[in-house]
């Protein structure tokens, strides 16, 4: 494998890696804050892409409407789901609200079968996407190359956030201690709604991307990008949202540099990611970026 | 006088006694994929069977009742819903499932129940080999190997083959296997064999490698779902290689999503409406045109002929009892169906298999290849 092939496969690994890390903020977020595994994230991103197709399709908004559109309507649905499923149990035993989120991502991925049919549909690329770059013997799409740049316009907006403003600290107080901050007078269902609107509204962002580099949509896709992402979440130290970014392009290079380097074992591509869970749970159970904390 | 009417008042009686009821309805069960990746076959191939079932809704005197069971497209899924639909819906015989795999994981449920399954699409020979009760109305995949082999090297004049497997598939197995054969027989030489998995979405690793070796042609004989993937990565890699599939190609999907990257891809398969040979196949294309709005594809055709062929065995074998059923199914012979005239020859339909291309958007008829 020359030069050119092995950059190549290096910037599918960061485009890769990329989108579990926007699908694994979601994850890490509601974790850290409510020590939920939100197993619906991945049925949300569906969900979002659906918007998306809509939008580019039915109503042929340009994409970047269509995108922001679909952003905006998928954090209103992590709320939905947030209001509905996740904080009537708020004080019920963790095993409830864990049960009721893979029931919720049942529901999500059946009533997508209803509303939009098993057949997959297409889904288009923006011309600025499709775009072959060519140098020497690298071919790249444009895509591959853009995916790395929004994703990190969008982290650095999302740690300003966390970390510059109230509501941020707000949420890195809940993920401290939710009680003690609840007495200090915060309105902690308010900034767990807001956790889940950002989080939807990024793996909604990530959903799309995917479907752009995958171009096709149906309302099982989410299942497999969604346990990956959450892969790279523990990866990271599941709580923490910079963890998330670093576990998911992690997971986005190792997967492709397997293909890559050892072609024949391609068709485990999925289990590696599975593997790599297994071990850093034997090995390191809080990530790479995890700490200790005490109950 | 009296006595008169009371007479033929008890005559008129008995004779309405005599008249039967309403006759018991006939179940036949139906295990298509409606969804998961085959779903687009399973819904066309559904569509034709209920255009069967409204050409033809009586046999022995008695209506036909479709009980139709979603198999997901797996393959545990689909030996649930054969068990499910001999035991619980005690249907009088199986059409269905549609692919290789479950068709092969639905099949021993269907013999040890003694229930004949009459599969429309699986072109694998194992679904039936060895089998009493397991049929198909469709050619079998040593056949289509060696026509797309024999296509590869007169019409395409290719020399040098890659060819991408999915290994979890049996028909993509099966077929690429075949392939391998006749190509080398014919004279033509394969330079490597990929493989992938169903569900994979990135198949740059495998292209980079055909890349390298360079072939005249690539077969991919993939599921619309990889099939239309794979060429749009190709395309994006720089391999300008014309890509020759199966019959598993023939899905609208494979160009709503492959777009520009699946033109020129040729495939081997069942049916075409230009291909047509028989007058059942010219009513059957009008009739689903006028339903559908657009060209029937070889599943629903399929489906259409194994309905009418199951139900022209009962006719012979004048019971649907599952024995004297299999026996009159064995004898299917130069029967008339809309996909050609069809004969059972070890359970398998011995049939031409059409080729067709996309080009401009379309599916577009190629040539009709006999068997010899």
């Amino acid at each position: 494998m020359d030069s050119a092939q092995a950059l190549q496969q290096l910037i599918n690994g960061l485009t890769l890696g990329s989108l579990y890390a926007l699908i694994a903020i979601g994850y890490t977020m509601v974790y850290g804050i409510l020590r939920l595994i939100n197993f619906a994230h991945g049925d949300v991103l569906m969900v979002g892409c659906y918007f998306a197709w809509f939008g580019a399709v039915q109503f042929g908004l340009p994409w970047w409407v269509a995108l922001m559109g679909s952003m905006v309507l998928t954090a209103l649905l992590g709320v939905l789901i947030d209001q509905g499923a996740y904080r009537p149990l708020r004080k019920a035993p963790r095993i409830s609200a864990l049960i009721t989120a893979i029931g919720v991502s049942f529901f999500l991925e059946n009533l997508g079968l209803v509303i939009f049919g098993g057949r997959p549909k297409a889904f288009q690329r923006p011309e600025i996407f499709n775009q072959l770059y060519q140098w020497g013997e690298l071919r790249v799409l444009s895509l591959s190359v853009w995916v790395p740049i929004i994703t990190a316009v969008i982290l650095a907006g999302l740690m300003f956030f966390i970390y510059r403003t109230r509501q941020g600290m707000a949420m890195r107080a809940l993920s401290r201690d939710l009680v003690t901050v609840h007495l200090m007078g915060i309105d902690t269902n308010r900034v767990v709604a807001l956790t889940f609107a950002l989080g939807s509204a990024l793996a909604a962002a990530g959903g799309i991307f995917w479907a752009m580099k995958y171009p096709q949509i149906n309302p099982l896709m989410g299942v497999l990008p969604g346990l990956k992402a959450f892969v790279a979440a523990v990866l990271g130290g599941i709580g923490n949202v910079f963890g998330a970014v670093l576990g998911g392009l992690l997971l986005g290079l190792c997967e492709i540099m397997l293909v890559a380097f050892l072609p024949d074992l391609a068709g485990y591509r999925d289990a590696l990611a599975f593997v790599l869970l297994i071990g850093f749970l034997i090995f390191r159970p809080t990530g790479i970026m995890g700490e200790e904390l005490p109950e | 006088m009296k006595r008169l009417a009371f007479v033929s008042g008890l005559l008129l009686l008995t004779l309405a006694m005599a008249c039967p009821a309403v006759a018991e309805p006939l179940k036949l069960g139906v295990p298509f994929p409606m969804t998961g990746p085959n779903a687009p076959y399973g819904q066309n191939a559904l569509r034709g069977l209920k255009l069967a079932m409204a050409a033809r809704p009586q046999v022995l005197g008695r209506p036909v009742e479709i009980v139709v069971v979603d198999n997901k497209s797996d393959k545990v899924e689909a030996s649930n819903a054969a068990n499910r639909l001999i035991q619980y819906d005690k249907v009088a015989a199986i059409i269905g499932p549609l692919s290789s795999s479950n068709s092969l994981a639905a099949g021993p449920v269907c013999e040890t129940a003694k229930v004949p399954m009459v599969s429309p699409w699986a072109t694998n020979p194992l679904v039936t080999q060895g089998k009493k009760y397991v049929f198909r109305v469709c050619f079998i995949d040593p056949f289509q190997g060696s026509v797309g082999a024999s296509f590869a090297l007169k019409n395409l004049k290719a020399k040098t083959a890659a060819i991408m497997v999915d290994v979890a598939q049996d028909y993509c197995v099966g077929i690429a296997g075949f392939f391998e054969r006749a190509f080398k027989k014919q004279g033509g030489q394969v330079v490597i064999k990929t493989m992938y998995n169903t569900g994979d979405q990135d198949f740059s690793a495998q292209l980079l490698a055909i890349k390298a070796k360079n072939p005249d042609i690539i077969y991919v004989p993939a599921y619309f779902t990889e099939g239309a993937l794979i060429a749009r990565q190709a395309r994006e890699m720089g391999l300008k290689q014309i890509m020759l599939g199966g019959d598993a190609s023939q899905a609208a999907e494979l160009i709503k999503i492959g777009g520009p990257a699946v033109e020129g891809l040729a495939f081997t398969t069942h049916f075409d409406e230009k291909g047509v040979t028989t007058p059942a196949g010219k009513s059957f294309v009008k009739a689903y045109r006028a339903k559908y709005k657009e060209a029937p594809d070889s599943c629903s055709a399929l489906a259409y002929d194994a309905y009418n062929a199951l139900l022209d065995a009962m006719d012979r074998a004048k019971t649907t009892k599952p024995q004297a059923l299999v026996k009159a199914l064995e004898q299917t012979k130069d029967f008339q169906g809309v996909t050609g005239v069809m004969t059972l020859v070890d359970h398998n339909a011995v049939k031409p298999a059409v080729i067709l291309h996309v080009k401009d958007g379309q599916f577009v008829y190629m040539a009709t290849v006999s068997p010899n």
